[in-house]
C-alpha cells in the first residue's frame, strides 16, 4: 500500500506501516463485538426456552407445582425442587444476614485500620474459592460432624419445633443450607462493607456531636443511610445461593421428595439437573430444561432487583464487585 | 454542672436543661452497656465468619498436600483399584480449556467493554444490564446450553467446554474493561481529540495502556472464576481417562475430577480429589491475589 | 420571635413572642469554659499549641485567623471529637465549669450533650423527618417522654427561626429544605439538647449571602440562650457577631498558636500584637 502523509479525512489509511481505522470503521467493529455478545445471550435464552417447550405444550404450566418427580411413571413435578431451592437459600440467608452484617460493620467501623485491610482482602479472596472445593469439604469433613454432633444437638434443643424429625444423616437441607451460608458470606460481607463505609463522615460526626454512643451512631444513622445498598447486598447473595449447583448437589442427599424436616435429604432445581441430565432423554430431558427455565427466571428476577439496588451505591466499586462477586 | 449562681427557677431553658441532663446521666449506664453488647456481638460475628472460611482453606491444604507427589502430577487418572493415579490429564485439560476460553473472551470482552465505555444510549444500557445479569446466571445452565447447542452436533470436546466457560467469563471481562476504561481521566481522551487523532488511535495508544491495570485485574478475576467452574464442564467435555492435548476431543479437567471422586467411597480416589482441590484452589488464589496486586499498583500510580 | 437586631448589649428580659418563654436577665461574663496551655498533636506533629483563654458565659467568642492556623482543630478538641482519631493527642487543660473535659472520669458521650456542635456543611440526617432530626439528640441521650421531646423541638425550632416555615410539615424529610434552612435545622437539633456551649465550625461558609445573613442574625439572638464559640475565616463576620476574639496564626513550626485574645472591639481597632494588626487590616488572609 502506498504510504502517504495526508490530513485525516475518512477512509482507511496506512502510514509508514502503522495500521489505523477511520472512526466509522472503529465504531463498526465495536458494535460487532457488542453484537456478538448480545447474539450469544439470545442464543442461550432461545436454546433453554426451545428445549423446554415440549413439556410446556404437553402439560401446560401447572406441572411445575406438582409434588411428584418420577420419570419412570411419566410424572414430572418440580415442587420438591423449588421448595428445596427456597429452603436451602432461606437457611443460608437467615445465617448470612446477621453474621454478614455484623462482620461488615466490624470491618467498616470497629476494626483498626491495618487489620481492616488484611481482613477485608481475605474475605474478598475467599469469594474466589471454587464451589466444588466447598462441596468436597462439605461432604467429607462436615457431613460426619453434622451427623455425629450438630444434628443431635439441634434436635435435642430445638426438637420441639417439629423441624428436626427423622434420623441424623449428616447430608440434607441443614448441611446444604450451611454450606451455602459459608459460600455467600464473602459476597454479603464485601458489598455490605463497601456500602457501610461510604456513609458520609459528616453524618457520623453529626450524630457523635449530639452525644450518641457508638452503637447509636451505627444503628440510627449508618444503617438507615445504607439501607438500600444493604438490601442489594442481600439480594445479590440470595441470587448466588439460588443458583449454586455443585456444592449443594454433593451435600444435600439427593432425594426427590418434599423434605419434611430440616435434617431430611432433599434436592434443588440445580441439583436435579446436574444429577439427571446425563442420562435423560425425551420428555424427561424437556422437563429438565423446564426446570432450568424456572431456575433462570427466578435467578434473573432476583439478580435484576439486586443490580437495581446496588447500582448507584458504590460507584466505581460496583464494577469491581460485579467481577469479584459474580 | 453549670456555674451560674442565681436562682434558676422560672427559666424554662435552664429547667429543661436540668431535666435533660438528669435523664442523660441516669440513662448513661444503660446506653453504654447496650452499645458495648451490640459491638461485642459484631466482633463475635466477625470471628464466626472467619472460622469456616479459614477452616476450608486449612483443611483442604492439610488433606491435599499429602496427595502431592510426582505420581500425582505426571500420571493420568486411573479408576479405582488401579495404582499410580494422578491428575496430569485433568491439569492439562484445565489449562488448555482455560487458555482457549481466555483467548477468545479477551478480544471480545475488550470490544464489548470499549463499546459500553463509549456509548451512553439505551442500547448500551441494555447491554450493560444484560452483562451484569449474565454474570449471575447459574453455571449449570451454561452446561446444558453448551450440550444442546454444540455437543449434539459436534460431540463432546474441550472446545465446547471452553465455550461454556467463556460464556461465563465474557460478561465479567466486558464490565471490567468498561469500568477500567471509564476510569481513565477524561482529559487524556480530550487531549487526543484536540490533536486531531482518530478514535481508534486514541483508544490504542492512550486509553488502553492507561486502562491496562484495571483490565488485567478484571481478566485475572474472570480466569479465576472460569477455571474454578464445574457445572459448565459436566455435559460438554465428558471427561477422559487418557492424556488429551487436542481440545477438539473429550477432555478431563480438575473440577470434574474433584466432583466425580467426591461421591466415591474409595480412599485413594478421595485423596486424588483433595490433591486436585488444593491444586485448583491454589491456582484460583494465585490468580486472585495477582489481580489484587495489579489493582494495588493501579491505585499507587493514580496517586 | 425576637426582632431585635444583633448587637444590643443591654441586659434585659428577653421575651419570645411566639412561645411566650421568658428568658430572665442573667449576668454574663462568668467563665464557662477555661482553656489552659491547650495543644493538639497528630502522630507527634503539633497542629495547634499554647492556647490559653476563658470563654465567658453567654458571650460569642470567635476563633479567627488564616487557614491552617488550627482554629477548627482547636474547636473540635473542645467536645472531644478527636477521640476517634487514634493518632491524636490533646494536652493542657480544658475545663467546662467544674468538669475537666479530658479527665478519664469524664464520659465523652455525656460531655457532648453539654457541648454541642454545628458543622460547616449542613448535615441533617437524610433518612429522618424534620421533627426526628430536631429531637435526634434528645433521643440519643435517653429522653423518651413525648411532651418533653415536643416542647424541646418547638422551642429549638423557634430559636432557629425555622418553626413558622416547618410547623405544618414536621414529618417531611429534611432534604426538602433549602441549604440555609437545613443549617438552621442543624442548629435547632443542637439546641434541643440544651447544651451549655454551642460550637460552630464556619457555619455559614457553605451558604449563600442571604442565608448567611440570616444565620448571623440568628447567632446574635441565640446569645442569651447558650454560650457560643464560632470559628470563622471571615473577619467581617467576626466583627459583626462576636464579643471576644481569639486570633490564631501558624507559626514557624507549622503549628497554630494563639497570638491574642481580647474583646472584639479592641482586637480589631487597637490590638496588642503587630501580627494581629496585620491580619485585621487584611494584609494577609
Amino acid at each position: 500500500m502506498a504510504t502517504t502523509d495526508t490530513a485525516p479525512t475518512g477512509g482507511e489509511k496506512r502510514r509508514h506501516g502503522r495500521f489505523s481505522l477511520s472512526n466509522g470503521a472503529y465504531r463498526a467493529i465495536l458494535i460487532v463485538g457488542a453484537g456478538i455478545f448480545a447474539a450469544l445471550v439470545a442464543w442461550f435464552l432461545y436454546s433453554i426456552v426451545n428445549q423446554a417447550r415440549p413439556i410446556f405444550s404437553a402439560l401446560g404450566v401447572s406441572w411445575i407445582f406438582q409434588p411428584t418427580w418420577n420419570p419412570n411413571l411419566h410424572k414430572f413435578g418440580l415442587l420438591p425442587f423449588i421448595l428445596g431451592t427456597i429452603e436451602t437459600t432461606a437457611i443460608a440467608m437467615v445465617l448470612a444476614v446477621p453474621i454478614g452484617l455484623g462482620t461488615a460493620l466490624s470491618l467498616a467501623y470497629l476494626v483498626p485500620a491495618r487489620v481492616k485491610v488484611v481482613l477485608g482482602s481475605a474475605v474478598e479472596l475467599l469469594a474466589a474459592v471454587p464451589s466444588v472445593v466447598y462441596g468436597l469439604w462439605g461432604v467429607v469433613a462436615l457431613a460426619p460432624l453434622w451427623r455425629e454432633y450438630v444434628e443431635p444437638f439441634l434436635t435435642s434443643v430445638l426438637g420441639w419445633t417439629g423441624l428436626f424429625n427423622g434420623p441424623n444423616e449428616g447430608v440434607g437441607l441443614l448441611l446444604a443450607g450451611t454450606i451455602l451460608f459459608i459460600m455467600v458470606l464473602p459476597t454479603m460481607v464485601a458489598i455490605s462493607r463497601d456500602v457501610l463505609a461510604v456513609v458520609p463522615r459528616e453524618q457520623v460526626e453529626g450524630a457523635m456531636a449530639l452525644g450518641a454512643t457508638r452503637w447509636q451512631v451505627l444503628r440510627k444513622v449508618v444503617l438507615p443511610d445504607a439501607r438500600t445498598g444493604l438490601l442489594g447486598a442481600f439480594t445479590l447473595a440470595t441470587g448466588r445461593a439460588l443458583g449454586e449447583t455443585v456444592a449443594v448437589a454433593l451435600v444435600i442427599g439427593n432425594s426427590n421428595y418434599i423434605a419434611h424436616s430440616l435434617k431430611s435429604p432433599a434436592a434443588t432445581l440445580p441439583s436435579l439437573i446436574i444429577n439427571n441430565f446425563g442420562e435423560a432423554s425425551g420428555t424427561e430431558l424437556a422437563a429438565l430444561f423446564g426446570a432450568g427455565l424456572v431456575l433462570l427466571v427466578i435467578g434473573l428476577g432476583v439478580n435484576s432487583i439486586a443490580r437495581v439496588l446496588v447500582r448507584g451505591k458504590t460507584g466505581a466499586a460496583g464494577g469491581a464487585t460485579s467481577v469479584a462477586v459474580a | 454542672m453549670s456555674v451560674l449562681t442565681f436562682d434558676p427557677s422560672g427559666d424554662p431553658i435552664l429547667e429543661r436543661r436540668r431535666q435533660i441532663q438528669s435523664i442523660a446521666q441516669a440513662s448513661l449506664g444503660r446506653r453504654k452497656a447496650s452499645s458495648a453488647v451490640a459491638l461485642g456481638i459484631c466482633w463475635v460475628f466477625l470471628v464466626l465468619a472467619i472460622i469456616p472460611l479459614v477452616a476450608v482453606i486449612v483443611y483442604t491444604f492439610a488433606k491435599g498436600i499429602v496427595a502431592w507427589n510426582a505420581t500425582f502430577f505426571t500420571q493420568v487418572t486411573k479408576p479405582e483399584g488401579i495404582p499410580d493415579g494422578g491428575v496430569a490429564n485433568a491439569l492439562v485439560g484445565t489449562v488448555i480449556i482455560g487458555a482457549v476460553a481466555t483467548a477468545v473472551t479477551i478480544p471480545l470482552g475488550l470490544l464489548g467493554g470499549l463499546f459500553l465505555a463509549e456509548s451512553d444510549g439505551r442500547v448500551a444500557a441494555g447491554i450493560r444490564f444484560t452483562a451484569d445479569l449474565m454474570t449471575g446466571v447459574p453455571s449449570i445452565l451454561m452446561g446444558i446450553f453448551g450440550y444442546i447447542a454444540l455437543v449434539k452436533a459436534f460431540g463432546y470436546s474441550g472446545l465446547i467446554g471452553a465455550f461454556a466457560i467463556g460464556m461465563i467469563m465474557l460478561p465479567i471481562i466486558m464490565r471490567a474493561c468498561e469500568t477500567a476504561i471509564r476510569g481513565v481521566p477524561g482529559h487524556l481522551n480530550e487531549a487526543g481529540l484536540a490533536l486531531g487523532a482518530r478514535r481508534f488511535m486514541i483508544a490504542r495508544r492512550v486509553i488502553l495502556p492507561a486502562a491496562l491495570p484495571g483490565i488485567i485485574t478484571g481478566v485475572l478475576l474472570a480466569i479465576a472464576r472460569g477455571v474454578g467452574e464445574t457445572a459448565p464442564l459436566l455435559f460438554t467435555i465428558f471427561g477422559n481417562q487418557y492424556m488429551q492435548w487436542n481440545p477438539t476431543k473429550p477432555m478431563d479437567a480438575l473440577p470434574l475430577v474433584i466432583y466425580n471422586n467426591s461421591s466415591q467411597p474409595y480412599p485413594d480416589l478421595l485423596q486424588i480429589a483433595w490433591g486436585a482441590a488444593l491444586l485448583l484452589m491454589a491456582m484460583v488464589l494465585v490468580l486472585s491475589i495477582g489481580s489484587r496486586i495489579v489493582a494495588a499498583r493501579l491505585q499507587r500510580e493514580r496517586r | 420571635m425576637t426582632t431585635d437586631s444583633v448587637t444590643t448589649p443591654a441586659i434585659e428580659d428577653d421575651v419570645n413572642l411566639t412561645t411566650g418563654e421568658v428568658f430572665p436577665e442573667r449576668p454574663t461574663g462568668h467563665p464557662v469554659m477555661q482553656l489552659t496551655d491547650v495543644a493538639v498533636a497528630f502522630a507527634g506533629r503539633t497542629a495547634v499549641r499554647d492556647v490559653t483563654f476563658d470563654v465567658h458565659d453567654r458571650e460569642i467568642t470567635a476563633l479567627i485567623g488564616p487557614s491552617g492556623s488550627g482554629k477548627t482543630t482547636l474547636l473540635r478538641a473542645l467536645n472531644r471529637m478527636h477521640d476517634t482519631v487514634r493518632s491524636a493527642r490533646v494536652t493542657g487543660t480544658i475545663m467546662l465549669g467544674d468538669t475537666d473535659v479530658y479527665a478519664t472520669s469524664t464520659d465523652p458521650t455525656l460531655l457532648r450533650s453539654r457541648v454541642g456542635m454545628v458543622f460547616q456543611r449542613p448535615n441533617p440526617f437524610p433518612t429522618m423527618s424534620i421533627y426526628e432530626n430536631a429531637v435526634a439528640g434528645l433521643r440519643f441521650n435517653g429522653v423518651r417522654k413525648k411532651p418533653l421531646l415536643d416542647e424541646a423541638a418547638e422551642s429549638s425550632l423557634v430559636a432557629a427561626a425555622l418553626w413558622d416555615s416547618v410547623k405544618d410539615r414536621l414529618k417531611a424529610h429534611a432534604s426538602t429544605l433549602s441549604g440555609g434552612e437545613q443549617q438552621r435545622l442543624c442548629i435547632a437539633r443542637a439546641l434541643a439538647v440544651e447544651p451549655e456551649v454551642l460550637l460552630m465550625d464556619e457555619p455559614t461558609s457553605a451558604l449563600d449571602p442571604i442565608a448567611t445573613k440570616r444565620i448571623e442574625e440568628l447567632i446574635g439572638e441565640l446569645k442569651n440562650r447558650v454560650t457560643i464559640i464560632i470559628v470563622t475565616h471571615n473577619m467581617q463576620q467576626a466583627m459583626r457577631v462576636s464579643d471576644r476574639c481569639a486570633f490564631l496564626l501558624m507559626g514557624e513550626d507549622k503549628a497554630g498558636e494563639l497570638i491574642e485574645f481580647d474583646a472584639t472591639a479592641k482586637l480589631f481597632s487597637e490590638p496588642d500584637d503587630a501580627r494581629t494588626l496585620d491580619y485585621v487590616n487584611g494584609r494577609f488572609g
